[in-house]
């Protein structure tokens, strides 16, 4: 696989909340286009900039609790953690420009 | 390579895009296709069954027929890029677009293929509420709404398709709909008809979203009495309809008063040379994913014929 890892509704807290960088979750689904489209799309961010920002994928098929916990009802949802509080969040895909933009102050 | 100047670009990736980009492969014209960093596929990836595209009598998943497209205009040497076009100069002989990283791409003709957007309500706390509980997209966000209440804005096939869809998940489904009947298919409006967990409010608008974190619920007026009454819902979808995505074309191509690009009669050409349009970008009646292809295949065919004329020159 690329540079993101998955996160499960199990290891969120150990590998998110917990985490020193700040860590962008992706929201994503099998059944959700856009969540496709962005995928490619952060995987490049993650080998660019993973120095700086992790990004975990977390399917909200498997995972429905974690989803549910922090009130995700689109997706793509993209939350950014800090200190185990959302920092950031982008709903929507967006095209890697945007994207970076967005995540301009992380990386 | 980027200096070259190819013989056609295509921007879009709807079934028109696509179909435009199968014929002029074929025609050994090596498009360059711009799919759309995010839209690529077009609209028809984010729908469920197509039971009306011909060849597929048992019906075919969107993403599957749209998937299928890419990989047909791939077999004929397409050369498929997934990014947007972010800025276009498409008046003189070479046409010149930009890509979202900011590389030149030239071509001796252009295919307009973009296609549309969804259309908002354009009311308060819209946008704030967008991945909230507002959603445009049944078949991503659906999930998230099982056993509640939900209603669904829109009277056409889409927003049919929408509602029929979410009945898997909802409790209840209340089509929101400015007229008294629907305007979808016959066959689309039965099967609503027909669902015991969809309901309708006829002739009636949303005017208000409440909620805070999420949505809550939302005000429906009725446009005939101006009555306003309270729908407590905790997801709405908005399928109201599509405009024009034009914006790159303003000043160059003609545009109708809506923006849709105006072509010739009998003709996919526009005002400008050498620049073709197709697909629902044109196409204010139909909107359909055959007649999108359909143009799609005539876009290519005139790009096509202007080329060999050019090149006899």
């Amino acid at each position: 696989m690329g540079a993101t890892a998955a996160v499960t509704d199990a290891s969120f807290a150990d590998d998110v909340l917990m985490s020193d960088k700040p860590v962008l979750v992706d929201f994503w689904a099998e059944w959700c286009g856009p969540c496709k489209m962005i995928g490619p799309i952060l995987e490049e961010i993650a080998a660019a900039h993973g120095d700086k920002i992790t990004i975990l994928k977390l399917n909200v098929d498997e995972n429905p609790a974690t989803a549910a916990n922090y009130g995700v009802t689109s997706i793509p949802t993209m939350n950014v953690y800090q200190n185990g509080e959302i920092v950031k969040q982008i709903i929507g895909a967006k095209p890697k420009a945007a994207l970076l933009s967005d995540l301009a102050e992380f990386i | 390579m980027s200096q070259d100047i190819n013989d056609v670009i295509i921007i879009g990736s709807g079934p028109a895009g696509y179909t435009a980009a199968i014929y002029a492969a074929r025609a050994q014209l090596k498009p360059i296709v711009f799919e759309g960093a995010v839209t690529a596929g077009g609209a028809l990836m984010n729908t469920t069954e197509v039971e009306n595209f011909p060849g597929f009598q048992d019906g075919i998943m969107g993403p599957a027929l749209m998937e299928n497209m890419r990989a047909q205009a791939v077999r004929f040497g397409a050369n498929l890029i997934t990014d947007d076009v972010t800025a276009a100069n498409l008046t003189g002989e070479i046409k010149t677009v930009v890509d979202g990283e900011g590389r030149e791409y030239k071509a001796h003709s252009v295919i307009l293929a973009t296609g549309s957007s969804y259309r908002e309500l354009g009311i308060d706390n819209e946008k704030r509420l967008s991945g909230h509980g507002v959603s445009w997209c049944a078949t991503c966000d659906g999930f998230f709404f099982r056993d509640q209440d939900i209603a669904v804005v829109g009277g056409g096939d889409s927003a049919v398709e929408e509602a029929t869809f979410l009945t898997r998940f909802a409790k209840s489904v209340t089509m929101i709909h400015r007229r008294d009947e629907l305007r979808a298919s016959k066959i689309m409006a039965e099967r609503a008809h027909n669902d015991p967990k969809i309901s309708f409010a006829w002739n009636s608008e949303v005017t208000e979203l409440q909620g805070d974190a999420k949505l809550s619920g939302v005000t429906i007026r009725d446009i005939n009495t101006g009555e306003t009454r309270q729908l407590s819902v905790t997801g709405l979808f908005v399928a109201i309809g599509h405009d024009p995505r034009s914006e790159l074309l303003k000043g160059q191509v003609d545009l109708d008063p809506q923006g849709y690009v105006l072509t010739g009669v009998g003709t996919t050409a526009t005002n400008l040379s050498g620049v073709f349009a197709c697909g629902d970008l044109v196409d204010h009646t139909y909107r359909q994913a055959i007649t999108a292809a359909g143009t799609g295949c005539s876009a290519a065919l005139d790009a096509e014929r202007f080329l060999s004329n050019l090149h006899s020159k």
